[in-house]
């Protein structure tokens, strides 16, 4: 079900865990479906010998994947017109992630109503990973 | 990046899910999703980021007969070593916004803009073009050189489904481990 513009206010906000200890299997899952096979985020002896970090990274793009459930359980399928984030801290094997997403705005324009979101991820240590906004069509 | 045919599969929607850890049965479940209000499986919001699964010069997918700059008999493969940027043939550095060069570069940031529902079944083209460019001075020193590439994904009726603008930024060295990006 979508969200009804009437079910929701300015500052309504929730969090949702994204994942608990995450793996560098996972990290590699992603790189499988998604195509981005750069040894940065799937190869641990290139991130650290060849490249000096001190293991491999998910990708950005994981990130923001996970967080967007966040937005999709709360508006509905299909609801969303807009999601952009910025990648503000790299996440690394072993981060939990909690994403928190509050409505910012509601509008209503000639063609239904909508909401804008902000929306912000942070790993276990409480540092924001990313951060972003979305927009979504209401009922 | 130019891709002339990403067909969206069902099964290609179901593992992008599992890696994203999100089980909504309208990615996942194909008689759920068929009962639900979108009427069918449906793509994840940045699903159309793997339509790299479908471009033939795709720089970060190994190639066969091609070298790779992930680690074999030495950490560096046989590619450029980490900072000296990307320069084997068949790269489509030339195409890319600046984001995402090996060693030196990374992705600062990614929108969408959803224009249509994006539906297994669906077969997508997506064309890119450079976006804006701008610099900044780095918090750690060196210039961050920022760059746009702007996709825009059509569907089989040549409809504008997604527009995905993706950031990258280059600096000049390999950042710390606080560092900011990807």
């Amino acid at each position: 079900m979508a969200l009804r513009s009437s079910e929701v206010k300015v500052g309504d906000e929730r969090a949702l865990v994204l994942v608990e200890d995450l793996t560098r299997t996972r990290i590699v899952q992603y790189a499988g479906a998604s195509g981005d096979y750069n040894p940065l985020h799937t190869d641990e002896v290139f991130a650290r010998e060849a490249a000096g970090f001190p293991s491999v990274f998910a990708h950005g793009m994981l990130t923001m994947g996970m967080t967007g459930r966040i937005l999709t359980d709360w508006v509905g399928d299909g609801r969303l017109t807009a999601y952009g984030v910025r990648f503000v801290g790299q996440v690394w094997p072993g981060d939990t992630l909690t994403a928190t997403a509050r409505v910012t705005a509601l509008r209503e324009e000639p063609d239904g109503s909508f909401a804008d979101f902000s929306v912000e991820t942070r790993n276990q240590r409480g540092e924001v990973v990313l951060t972003g906004t979305a927009s979504a069509r209401l009922d | 990046m130019a891709v002339e045919r990403f067909p969206v599969e069902e099964g290609h929607i179901l593992m992008f899910a599992r890696a994203i850890g999100d089980l909504n049965p309208v990615f996942t479940d194909r008689d759920k999703a068929a009962a639900s209000e979108v009427g069918g499986i449906i793509a994840p919001p940045t699903f159309v980021a793997a339509s790299a699964q479908f471009d033939p010069d795709y720089f970060l997918r190994p190639k066969e007969g091609q070298p790779w700059f992930g680690s074999g008999s030495r950490p560096s493969g046989t590619a450029p070593r980490a900072g000296e940027g990307e320069s084997e043939p068949g790269d489509s550095k030339g195409e890319r916004g600046g984001g995402n060069r090996v060693g030196s570069g990374l992705h600062a940031e990614q929108r969408f803009e959803y224009h249509k529902v994006v539906r297994a079944g669906d077969v997508l083209t997506a064309t890119t073009r450079p976006g804006r460019t701008w610099e900044k001075e780095g918090r750690r020193g060196g210039t961050l050189h920022f760059g746009e590439s702007v996709t825009e994904y059509r569907n089989q009726d040549g409809e504008l489904v997604v527009t995905a603008t993706s950031v990258g930024v280059r600096t000049e060295r390999v950042p710390d481990q606080s560092g900011k990006g990807e």
